[in-house]
């Protein structure tokens, strides 16, 4: 028996690195992202003069009103988005999970249950295919400028994500307590609350809190094309060219960011 | 009544879990089964608790062919059926009162397990069962605060909540010590008879299947190699069943399949 003298897995990672290479040297070229032009002397000032304006960050008692309330905006359209995007995702998911089914249990074929499945997953694609900036610019045409815009794209988007992700986190938990309810007879709803939900929770919590924490994000963005909050704030200074409330946008943004991390933190600790 | 004729079940590849096997059993009767490892005694159980379905031949419980009812009817007898495992399935975070109410779920209307969920509808009852169990103080504590024997012992109260007609223990004593595995089996014994009802326990120690039941079935690669009353069974009987079986255990199924993780949708925009 012979022992090769080179590292036989060499040959392999070799294969890989040549292969990444070849894939990222075309995409980086369409992508036309040159990192040379950031540091050109010229495009240095320019970036310099606009940062410039960002100082001192605006203070005044009126602006910070607006600077409140706007806040307060995101806050409720990330919050109702969610809590919307919930009620939608909750019997999507139930609909599309195998894990409740009686059929997979003791393998006799339920054809109307597996339609039922199939027409739930697909609304589920349809629901979180459409990106929420999307819906944002569809939904600002129906209800005009403000959060309500916002609320109702993130309440399909975030359901149809939502909806999808629950149901593979009820198919990936210990499924024998639920197994043996629906064995001895009990309903699918039964067996849910008795057997999957019991060891499924936390993630459910930890999951849509973390997602809650996504939709502040997006509630940010959203309001550039006029569906509320701090986004839509920070569109209207962008436009006035003034970089101090831009500046003070930018700091509540990122404080807030900070406390909804520190809070789904919390929260998913709670529930452990 | 149980009577399963010229019944049979096959794995894809054609291999027999159990081979034409003719049984019947009456009510009242408490039957251990024993054998290898491979011997078919979990495929028997779950064929007799109509949660697999025979590959060939018919089983009848009272009369009735399980499998030719429609979904409602075959739920309702599956509430009828009192099953027991060898590991406890019961979510470490539920309480005990909820695991043992759990027990009733199939005969209760949805209103009713969703109400007892927000708030217990029946504390009483549940403290009766748990209580000549020795368990009735630990009512309202989480089931993954209790040790291997007293969650089996929960087991035990829910099985006993449900009052069934037939009670099937799928290696109910295999994970604890010799002392508790002799009180678990005593305690089913001792409900079947007080109830009248039919158990049917498979079993590895052989002295409790005879010490403690009625009738004892001996099983070996899917066949009945014996089948007596306990009183009757011999050693050689023992010896024969078990003689160079230890190359069965290869032809063990796990029936517990635990899904690995997925990776999660994360998009985050």
């Amino acid at each position: 028996m012979s022992v090769s003298q080179h590292d036989p897995a060499a040959r392999g990672r070799a294969t890989a690195l040549v292969v990444a290479v070849c894939v990222l040297w075309p995409l980086l070229q369409v992508a036309q992202f040159e990192p040379a032009v950031l540091f050109d002397a010229g495009n240095l000032a320019t970036l310099g003069g606009f940062l410039g304006t960002f100082l001192p960050p605006a203070t005044d008692a009126n602006f910070l009103g607006y600077l409140a309330s706007a806040t307060l905006d995101t806050l409720a359209i990330a919050t109702i988005g969610i809590a919307l995007a919930m009620l939608i995702a909750v019997p999507l998911a139930l609909l599309s999970t195998r894990s409740l089914s009686i059929g997979r249990l003791d393998g006799r074929l339920r054809p109307v249950s597996e339609v039922i499945r199939v027409i739930a997953r697909g609304l589920t694609l349809v629901l979180r295919g459409v990106p929420e900036l999307v819906w944002a610019l569809v939904f600002v045409r129906i209800f005009g400028l403000g959060p309500a815009a916002g609320v109702a794209a993130l309440a399909i988007t975030y359901g149809g994500m939502l909806a999808k992700v629950y149901s593979e986190i009820l198919e990936s938990s210990d499924l024998s307590p639920t197994r043996a309810l629906l064995a001895a007879g009990s309903g699918r709803l039964a067996a849910l609350g008795y057997g999957l939900l019991p060891v499924a929770s936390d993630e459910l919590v930890s999951y849509t809190v973390y997602r809650w924490e996504c939709a502040v994000r997006a509630s940010v963005v959203m309001g550039f094309v006029g569906a509320g909050g701090l986004g839509q704030l920070m569109d209207q200074s962008m436009k006035m060219l003034n970089g101090g409330e831009a500046c003070s946008i930018l700091i509540t943004f990122l404080l807030l960011v900070m406390a909804a991390d520190a809070l789904s933190a919390w929260l998913r600790r709670q529930v452990r | 009544m149980i009577t399963l004729a010229a019944l049979s079940v096959a794995y894809a590849d054609g291999r027999r879990a159990l081979d034409d096997l003719d049984l019947s059993i009456a009510p009242g009767e408490r039957v251990a089964l024993i054998g290898p490892s491979g011997a078919g005694k979990t495929t028997l159980l779950r064929v007799i608790g109509a949660s697999l379905r025979p590959t060939a031949g018919q089983l009848q419980l009272d009369g009735v062919d399980p499998w030719a009812l429609g979904s409602g009817p075959l739920q309702a007898l599956r509430a009828r059926i009192g099953k027991m495992h060898q590991a406890p399935p019961i979510p470490p975070r539920q309480r005990v009162i909820t695991a043992v109410l759990a027990g009733r779920l199939g005969q209760w209307p949805l209103w009713r397990a969703v109400a007892s969920l927000v708030y217990p509808l029946d504390i009483a009852g549940t403290r009766a069962v748990l209580e000549p169990l020795g368990l009735a103080e630990r009512l309202f504590d989480r089931c993954d605060q209790l040790s291997g024997g007293q969650l089996q012992r929960v087991a035990l109260a829910r099985l006993f909540y449900q009052k069934p007609e037939i009670v099937l223990a799928d290696e109910p004593v295999s994970a604890l010590d010799p002392a508790l595995a002799r009180s678990v089996a005593v305690a089913l014994n001792e409900d079947a008879k007080r109830r009248d009802v039919t158990l049917i326990a498979s079993l590895h120690a052989v002295d409790l299947a005879l010490s403690e039941f009625s009738r004892v079935i001996g099983l070996r690669e899917g066949r009945i190699v014996f089948d007596r009353p306990a009183a009757q069974v011999l050693t050689a009987d023992i010896d024969a069943l078990y003689a160079g079986a230890s190359h069965a255990a290869a032809h063990d199924t796990p029936d517990q399949h635990v899904p690995s993780a997925k990776p999660r949708l994360t998009r985050c925009a």
